[in-house]
């Protein structure tokens, strides 16, 4: 079989729900990745981005939808050995060390690469005769990823790879992940950390509340999600005037005061400055970031009133307590 | 079957040190305890080493098979299982390996016990000897079975106790311990317990017949099939779980 007749279709997610008892957790997405696209699914915890992981790994089944994976259902394709995974949870078993746990792991795909080899490619050539209940957790991370890549899968799917991890040891993995997977694999990687995706995905798929709330290339979503917000006490200038400054995204005026969206930090700054200069009588400056948690609720709501005034279903559940699986 | 999976699994059992005390070392030293003093002892008309031997081979092999199975729980609880999910191992070859180190250790417990009991002077022809292994081994299979639902049904917390329990329940009804009930209504309740039939087959070899009697054979298949399709059932409960 040569690569393009056994990976025709890449990924295709259509029309995907599932609901935990009254808790939607995944509302009607819908996703087609391109083979060898690298897509990160961004959202903060109870976005649904799990819950969407699993359906597509067939670890879950959907409530509606479907899920292809290089045109055949999850069950095939991981029985084919086309799919690696990283889960959330999954340590390692007890009573091995790392490289019988690789060995062990390659033994059950069709085409494994070589152990040695990823033991060295994924750093844990030097922990290899350690016992898998004696490591850090960045070396666990490190291993769970050995275990990942040594299927040599088509389809790498990695839920929140660095959640445990510090700040340095993220740095790492991302590091020695984007070395590995250079090759043509298709990634997707669940995270809610803004910087990573932005660092290592080509798409970033935006999710909350279960639903897909932006998708595109990440310089557009840090747009919508990365910003700043200036906030100010000035009359008398109009909205359309403050447009005028460069850098302003958006401005809005509500009594005495005046909001000024901008797209990262270092515009909010240079809007600031320029605001200063041309209006000396403006006071009660306020910058803040929009976050990302502030953007979901924003690109949520909006998402939402079109779901009511559309045709969607209604969703009495929407206002529930807690959206956190 | 994937030799390289089974060789690992077994490696892991062999490495798991407190299986090996629980299920080969205990029966072993009980057996010397308490056969070597008592070795002229005739007990349900044979020697009382021949039935400690045996009933000893019954509680350890049971301690195998049933812990191997409940090991599932540990693998569960810390998300192994669903990782293996995603690879192509079948849940068959994973129960399946499950079963092999199991009866792996059972097998070691029987042919140790096997040993001990020809130093205290049990005395059985070669068929005999095959006859009666063969026996424990298909007596095991309901524990396997009770192994791999208690797996499914427990958390690593509760298994210990769970495990302990179900066991000792199982050896001291079973008479593993010695016999505790010599007729009557106890004797008949008792007689529906697959462990009933393990510590029994050593009579049964010397039996006239020298087979089990057919109650033996429904017994061990009625539990074998009752507790199947529960495993079945909580598996498919537990397959369906997002944790």
């Amino acid at each position: 079989m040569n690569e393009t007749t056994r990976r025709p279709h890449g990924i295709v997610v259509d029309h995907l729900s599932k609901s935990f008892g009254s808790v939607a957790a995944v509302r009607d997405v819908s996703l087609t990745i391109e083979t060898g696209e690298i897509v990160a699914l961004l959202g903060p915890n109870g976005a649904g981005k799990t819950t969407t992981i699993d359906m597509i790994l067939g670890l879950s089944r959907p409530d509606k939808g479907t899920v292809t994976l290089f045109g055949t259902t999850p069950a095939n394709a991981v029985l084919a050995g086309h799919v690696g995974g990283m889960l959330q949870t999954g340590s390692p078993p007890q009573y091995l060390n790392v490289r019988e746990l690789i060995t062990m792991v390659a033994s059950l795909y069709p085409h494994p690469l070589d152990v040695d080899h990823v033991l060295e490619m994924t750093g844990t050539a030097e922990i290899a005769t350690r016992s898998t209940t004696k490591l850090s957790g960045g070396q666990t991370q490190r291993v769970r990823f050995a275990v990942a890549l040594v299927a040599d899968p088509d389809l790498l799917v990695l839920d929140e790879p660095t959640a445990a991890i510090d700040v340095e040891g993220r740095r790492d993995f991302w590091n020695i992940m984007r070395s590995v997977v250079a090759g043509g694999k298709t990634v997707i990687f669940a995270t809610h950390y803004l910087e990573e995706a932005d660092a290592y995905a080509d798409r970033i798929v935006l999710m909350a509340r279960g639903r897909v709330v932006a998708d595109g290339p990440p310089t557009e979503i840090k747009a919508k999600v990365g910003g700043r917000v200036i906030r100010a006490t000035l009359s008398e200038v109009s909205a359309e005037e403050l447009m005028t400054i460069e850098g302003v995204a958006k401005a809005e005026r509500q009594g005495e005061g005046i909001t000024l969206s901008c797209s990262d930090s270092a515009t909010s700054d240079r809007v600031l400055r320029e605001l200063l200069t041309r209006y000396p009588a403006a006071r009660d400056f306020e910058v803040h970031g929009v976050g990302l948690e502030e953007a979901f609720l924003v690109l949520t709501a909006d998402n939402e009133d079109s779901a009511v005034s559309g045709t969607d279903d209604a969703n009495p559940e929407l206002d529930g307590p807690g959206f956190e699986r | 079957m994937n030799f390289t999976y089974l060789k690992f699994e077994i490696l892991r059992t062999l490495r798991n040190r407190r299986f090996l005390v629980f299920s080969l070392i205990f029966p072993l030293v009980l057996f010397f305890a308490i056969a070597g003093p008592n070795k002229m002892v005739i007990v349900e008309g044979i020697h009382f080493p021949l039935y400690y031997m045996t009933a000893m081979a019954s509680w350890g092999s049971m301690t195998a098979t049933l812990s191997s199975g409940a090991r599932i729980a540990a693998e569960r609880q810390i998300g192994w299982t669903r990782q293996l999910k995603i690879t192509p191992l079948s849940t068959r070859n994973y129960f399946a390996a499950k079963i092999v180190c199991g009866y792996m250790m059972a097998l070691f417990t029987v042919l140790a016990l096997g040993v001990a009991g020809t130093i205290l002077g049990v005395h059985l022809s070669g068929p005999e000897w095959l006859k009666l292994v063969a026996l424990l081994l298909v007596g095991l299979i309901p524990f396997v079975v009770i192994g791999i639902l208690l797996g499914h049904l427990m958390k690593v917390d509760s298994l210990g106790p769970a495990l302990g329990g179900v066991t000792s329940l199982f050896a001291l009804l079973g008479g593993s311990f010695g016999p505790i009930f010599q007729s009557g209504f106890m004797l008949k309740v008792v007689k529906d317990i697959p462990s009933y039939w393990l510590v029994q087959a050593s009579q049964s070899v010397l039996s006239p017949s020298g087979w089990p009697p057919a109650q033996s054979w429904i017994v061990i298949g009625v539990w074998t099939v009752v507790m199947s399709r529960l495993a079945v059932i909580v598996y498919r409960r537990d397959s369906n779980r997002v944790s």
